[in-house]
């Protein structure tokens, strides 16, 4: 099973996506991008060295809603600071520590910091430790950070490291 | 009432590009302007990609589902563009309004 | 109501691609010229997709996605040069 399927999310995810591109549903497409799915992960395999496990299936979608949300809020966010002008913005850094420790779920953390509500992630020290963000306007950078593990980071850390350790 | 909704879709996703490139070009320094083309641009084309969904599967007969794709991809990369980005500002220590941290060795990791 | 509010989205779209332009121009470090070169890929996207919904033609779909992918591409690309001073190792 393990040989023959390496990653089976992402052959779903794969068939899927062939799907989308030819937008339409019929047998023979469903059946090529079966085998397209199939057929690239294991061609590949050597670039994924290990396979994705979701562990709380819910938690996800609950963290995809927040997340939508929050891309929402935070492109009105930055709309709002950029008609408001620059001379009321108060930029800072600020250093988030990181207690990911999977490739995956770190990109992930990144990523979402990115799009939400006044932070981009810049930098990734190279321990994995500690992920550097620009905040557009803040003066509280202990709120930022708080705000960051508790709403991003502790569900990723649930869906995809339960115990990791 | 589908043309409504287009309508209201096209507007938000037009205003929302037009203030990314906005902030582009009117905010101080290098870092908080990657703030608006990352989140403002990206959401605006969304809305963009997500009207021409909706019209395309009126129009036409059977769902027009590729546009999703675009979408998708877009929300996948801008982040990781504008990190990179930033990675480089950093690297060119690029004028910050922001107190820049500090930087450790830049010697670059091992290939692999 | 949607032919009027389609010319008024064009106009704005361009608007955007003038303001990023600007930035391209005036600069003034690679990073930020990077930026401003993402910003008009993403821009074309929204034209494309604007395009394509004015005329009733979904083959401007398949320029916008190849758009897309060349830009963030490019943009990778161009970021790896600026920190390696190398792109491909």
């Amino acid at each position: 099973m393990r040989r023959f399927l390496p990653h089976p999310l992402l052959t779903l995810t794969l068939a899927i996506l062939w799907l989308l591109l030819v937008n339409q549903l019929s047998a023979g497409h469903i059946v090529l991008g079966t085998l397209l799915g199939w057929l690239i992960p294991f061609v590949t395999s050597g670039f994924w060295p290990e396979a994705i496990r979701i562990r709380h299936p819910l938690t996800l979608l609950h963290y995809l809603v927040i997340f939508l949300y929050d891309i929402v809020r935070g492109s009105f966010h930055v709309a709002y600071l950029i008609l408001l002008g620059p001379a009321r913005l108060r930029p800072a850094f600020v250093q988030v520590p990181v207690m990911l420790k999977t490739d995956l779920a770190i990109s992930l953390l990144a990523n979402t910091i990115s799009l939400t509500p006044g932070t981009v992630s810049v930098l990734l020290s190279e321990d994995k430790r500690t992920l550097i963000v620009h905040t557009l306007d803040t003066d509280d950078a202990d709120a930022v950070v708080a705000d960051i593990k508790q709403r991003y980071e502790v569900p990723l850390k649930k869906i995809f490291e339960e115990g990791i350790d | 009432m589908i043309d409504i909704l287009l309508s209201i879709l096209i507007l938000t996703g037009a205003i929302f590009t037009f203030i990314g490139s906005l902030g582009l070009a009117r905010l101080q320094d290098f870092y908080t302007r990657l703030h608006g083309p990352t989140k403002a641009t990206t959401l605006g084309v969304g809305c963009l990609l997500i009207a021409s969904a909706i019209y395309f599967s009126i129009r036409e007969d059977g769902i027009s589902l590729h546009e999703v794709l675009v979408t998708l991809f877009l929300f996948i990369t801008a982040p990781v563009s504008a990190h990179l980005l930033g990675k480089a500002a950093l690297h060119l220590k690029v004028k910050s309004l922001a107190a820049t941290p500090e930087q450790e060795n830049d010697t670059p990791p091992s290939p692999g | 109501m949607l032919m009027t509010v389609i010319p008024i989205a064009y106009a704005l779209v361009s608007l955007a691609f003038l303001l990023s332009f600007w930035r391209l121009i005036i600069g003034p470090d690679a990073p930020d010229r990077i930026l401003a070169l993402d910003t008009l890929y993403v821009n074309t996207l929204a034209l494309l997709v604007l395009l394509g919904i004015h005329l009733g033609n979904a083959i401007y779909f398949e320029a916008a996605l190849l758009i897309a992918m060349m830009g963030f591409v490019g943009t990778v690309a161009l970021c790896k040069y600026l920190l390696r001073g190398d792109i491909i190792e």
